[in-house]
């Protein structure tokens, strides 16, 4: 197996692009990864997505995004897992430069959610959850999440507003992030104030709907140095798979995928969490950060909320997270999330991180949740530079 | 939500009845039907029916409804655990969102879970009331 190095990033600005559609935003975020990994052809195309069909009306991606780059007539697929399906489809182009079947390939995530009612927007992200019998019940995202919220606040004893500082970092990250959606800071209080969408979950709680895409371009990591200034390698990677209703996990507050995704990636790179220096998160809701944080090994279960009361998670924290804005502040473009977060982790590691350039930015990682935890997939970067 | 006729027809058993599986290998208590033990990893298909009590593992109540279920808002949804074991993702109903807590005895009542207007299908199914006593 080869070792595989990221030699290219891009994306596009998140928010509501009402004037760019679903094949110029993959456009755009591939043509500024191609650019900056400065090569004009791939092996291979991986488009990671979740709602093309169900929003646009568009499905075939893989051949879409080829033809539309000018490059048809090469490998192209989607792939999708919910929302972990950005990280996905870089966790299938990396099997492919490793197994040697490709050389230089193209994997990105997009996401267009704006072109539908909030309504139907939401009905659509519900399908991530199980059809027969979660959503048929009436189960928005939000509701499986406020489920999960609500038990953990019950067992563990927290309040809604021990919350608050997730909230509150990802907006002091997505600041200083120009593409970031939401770049005004957060006060403890209005998180507290903000209005209930599914109790006990507030509207601070949540990650925008939103448009963007992310792009990277993977080689062979022997001859990343000779293709890149400024190289990251793949030192982690790994998928992993818990039930798809929450009502059929034997824990409902340990995200399993989470903790064997974690493990695989810490064993495959050879490190254990006391050496991550910065981890980018899937904070889509704040309890999601919380039981993430302590599936990967950075808290006792039950802690993670303490290590957010106690500014770990900042940037000058034990454990910086959501260092250019997370899901809550960067957005969610639910697709290429994952993408964004490997994107934003590779900045850290290159020093491009602009204000938000962490002291020590040398082992990086990423965590993408796909629904309410079926599908999460790990990634552990490491700067070649 | 649009009702689907065949879709709602062969989820009868479970939707009316809580029709689920006992595995005859580690005798696990299985709903939904799966027809593989999530325990023991045998094959489970020995036809259970649940008695529909349960209790209040976790709720929330909606207040931004998926696109089908704006005419019931708000409304508050639970897991609910059996008392044989499983537990279900459900609506609770005939009870105030204020006064729901965790920990809750409830029962199994057939209710309308969603119709698209009042000329279309009706889809029903269960949903949990507490205990009357």
């Amino acid at each position: 197996m080869r070792e595989v190095a990221i030699i290219g990033i891009g994306q596009t600005p998140v928010g509501e692009h009402w004037t760019t559609s679903l094949r110029h935003l993959a456009f755009e975020a591939a043509r500024n990864a191609l650019r900056d990994a400065n090569v004009d052809k791939v092996d291979a195309i991986y488009v990671g997505n979740m709602l093309s069909g169900e929003i646009t009306g568009q499905e075939h991606l893989g051949a879409l995004v080829a033809d539309f780059l000018g490059l048809s007539g090469v490998e192209a697929l989607k792939i999708e897992a919910a929302c972990a399906s950005g990280s996905a489809a870089v966790r299938v182009g990396t099997m492919a430069v490793a197994s040697g079947m490709a050389d230089i390939v193209l994997a990105m995530g997009v996401e267009k959610m704006t072109d539908t009612s909030g309504r139907e927007t939401t009905a659509a992200l519900a399908m991530a959850a199980d059809a027969e019998y979660e959503v048929s019940q009436g189960v928005s995202f939000v509701a499986l999440n406020a489920l999960l919220m609500r038990r953990y606040m019950y067992e563990y004893g927290w309040q809604h507003r021990d919350f608050a500082n997730f909230a509150v970092n990802a907006h002091t990250n997505g600041m200083n992030n120009p593409n970031a959606m939401f770049r005004f800071p957060v006060t403890p209080e209005a998180y507290e104030r903000s209005p209930i969408i599914s109790s006990p979950v507030g509207l601070l709680d949540a990650s925008p709907v939103c448009d963007g895409a992310a792009a990277v371009i993977l080689a062979p990591a022997e001859y990343a140095r000779t293709l890149s200034p400024a190289p990251v390698l793949i030192k982690g990677s790994a998928i992993a798979t818990a039930p798809l209703a929450i009502h059929d996990r034997p824990d409902p507050l340990v995200l399993e995928a989470a903790v064997l995704s974690a493990q695989r990636a810490y064993k495959m790179a050879g490190i254990t969490p006391a050496d991550v220096d910065f981890f980018e998160l899937h904070d889509a809701f704040a309890i999601m950060a919380a039981l993430s944080l302590e599936a990967a090994g950075f808290a006792e279960r039950g802690k993670g909320v303490q290590m957010a009361l106690d500014g770990e998670i900042t940037r000058e924290g034990r454990l910086p997270i959501s260092t250019m804005g997370g899901l809550k502040a960067r957005g969610h473009p639910v697709g290429a999330t994952g993408v964004y977060q490997i994107v934003e982790a590779a900045l850290q590691l290159r020093g491009l991180a602009g204000e938000n350039q962490l002291a020590r930015a040398r082992l990086g990682m990423t965590q993408n949740i796909g629904g309410s935890g079926a599908t999460i997939i790990t990634h552990i970067l490491e700067s070649l530079a | 939500m649009e009702a689907k006729v065949a879709h709602d027809w062969r989820l009868r058993g479970q939707r009316y009845r809580l029709e689920g599986e006992v595995c005859e290998h580690c005798g696990a208590k299985i709903f939904p039907p799966r027809d593989i033990c999530p325990h023991c990893h045998q094959p489970a298909r020995k036809p259970q029916t649940f008695s529909g009590k349960g209790e209040v593992y976790t709720f929330s109540t909606v207040q931004s409804p998926p696109q089908g279920f704006e005419r019931y808002v708000p409304y508050t949804v639970a897991l609910v655990k059996l008392e044989e074991g499983p537990v279900v993702t459900a609506q609770l109903t005939d009870v105030a969102p204020q006064d729901v807590k965790i920990g809750m005895p409830v029962e199994m009542v057939t209710r309308r879970l969603y119709t698209q207007n009042d000329e279309s299908t009706i889809t029903y199914g269960y949903k949990f009331r507490p205990v009357l006593r």
